[in-house]
């Protein structure tokens, strides 16, 4: 049963594969390029509405942040090392993801599947560095997300940000599978062209939240 | 095929405008390192003590905004867009919005009788 639906949807992916390619080779190319780069576009008007998901929660954060209810404050909080280590390997993965492209550019799967690991790792670091954050916060400091105003509102806006980059790492892995098996076409191109955005956008929006959450936090 | 996308690509680019759309080498490792200096110049002003209070914020804020732009035109080549600039327009709607709902709700909430 299930064998026969992954088959069929198979064989879908590979007709529409084997149609691109066909129409390129055709001539007509400049359809498919609008209808992709189309896509594209749709997938921006998306970050700009997870732009206003983040403003709201910033909005939030910065309304709530002092209201700490007797519990502990951002400055007794957070550790700089940890956030300093984060942003910058977040920043990296931003570059990595950037020279993925120009892989792709090039022709070159085996770069490009390369620097999309590299991106995936260093983004494994940086969840991994945050749930250790959050861990210690709950298990130290007794800071949980009903302890006052203030940790309602990190939490949210800290860990819907964190969602992002996790969701970001498993649709990063899956795009990693198809270029290994369909190369580059003008679909597998224009997937790794809207990830990198997506990334590059996470990497926006934790400048944001290093500066507004952390390093307001702390001055 | 997998060649045959690309190909057309490639020859597209180098035919009109050799980065158009794509972007440099040189391009992501400036915007990389800019975007390094504009994490560290906060980090040492603040952590070090060396501006306070408001002038710390402004620094704050207009690092954060300037690496901002570094990565839409170094990263998301936002400058390479074709006219009509569809994506450069959704962009500023969204930061209207989001200007709106986050200075507006300082605003309110600052005079706010009820919550103090």
């Amino acid at each position: 049963m299930e064998t026969t639906f992954l088959g069929r949807k198979r064989k879908r992916l590979e007709a529409a594969h084997a149609d691109i390619g066909g129409h390129s080779a055709g001539g007509s190319h400049d359809e498919h390029h609008d209808h992709e780069s189309l896509k594209t576009f749709g997938f921006w008007i998306f970050l700009i509405t997870d732009c206003i998901l983040f403003g709201t929660l910033f909005a939030t954060y910065i309304v709530l942040r002092g209201n700490t209810n007797g519990g502990p404050t951002a400055e007794e909080l957070f550790q700089m090392p940890g956030v300093i280590a984060s942003t910058f390997i977040l920043l990296t993965s931003s570059f990595t993801s950037g020279l993925a492209v120009l892989s792709m550019n090039r022709g070159n799967v085996k770069g490009l599947i390369g620097w999309l690991a590299v991106t995936a790792l260093l983004g494994a670091s940086f969840i991994t560095l945050e749930i250790t954050e959050f861990v210690h916060m709950v298990q130290a400091e007794n800071a949980t997300i009903g302890t006052s105003a203030f940790l309602s509102a990190f939490y949210t806006l800290v860990g819907t940000h964190g969602l992002h980059v996790s969701l970001g790492l498993v649709w990063m892995v899956a795009l990693m599978i198809q270029l290994a098996r369909h190369g580059i076409t003008a679909v597998t191109k224009r997937k790794v062209n809207v990830i990198s955005l997506y990334w590059h956008f996470l990497d926006v929006v934790w400048i944001f939240v290093f500066t507004i959450v952390y390093m307001m936090g702390v001055m | 095929m997998a060649q045959q996308p690309n190909g057309s690509h490639g020859a597209g680019g180098h035919g009109h405008s050799s980065h158009k759309g794509h972007g440099s080498f040189k391009s992501y490792l400036i915007g990389f390192l800019l975007s390094i200096v504009l994490t560290i110049i906060p980090l040492v002003a603040i952590l070090k003590d060396l501006v306070e209070g408001t002038a710390a914020l402004v620094v704050l804020l207009v690092t954060a905004v300037l690496q901002f732009i570094v990565q839409l035109l170094f990263f998301m080549h936002l400058n390479e867009e074709d006219k009509p600039r569809y994506n450069l327009m959704t962009l500023i709607f969204g930061l209207v919005i989001v200007l709106t709902i986050v200075a507006g709700s300082i605003w309110i909430m600052t005079n706010n009788a009820v919550a103090h």
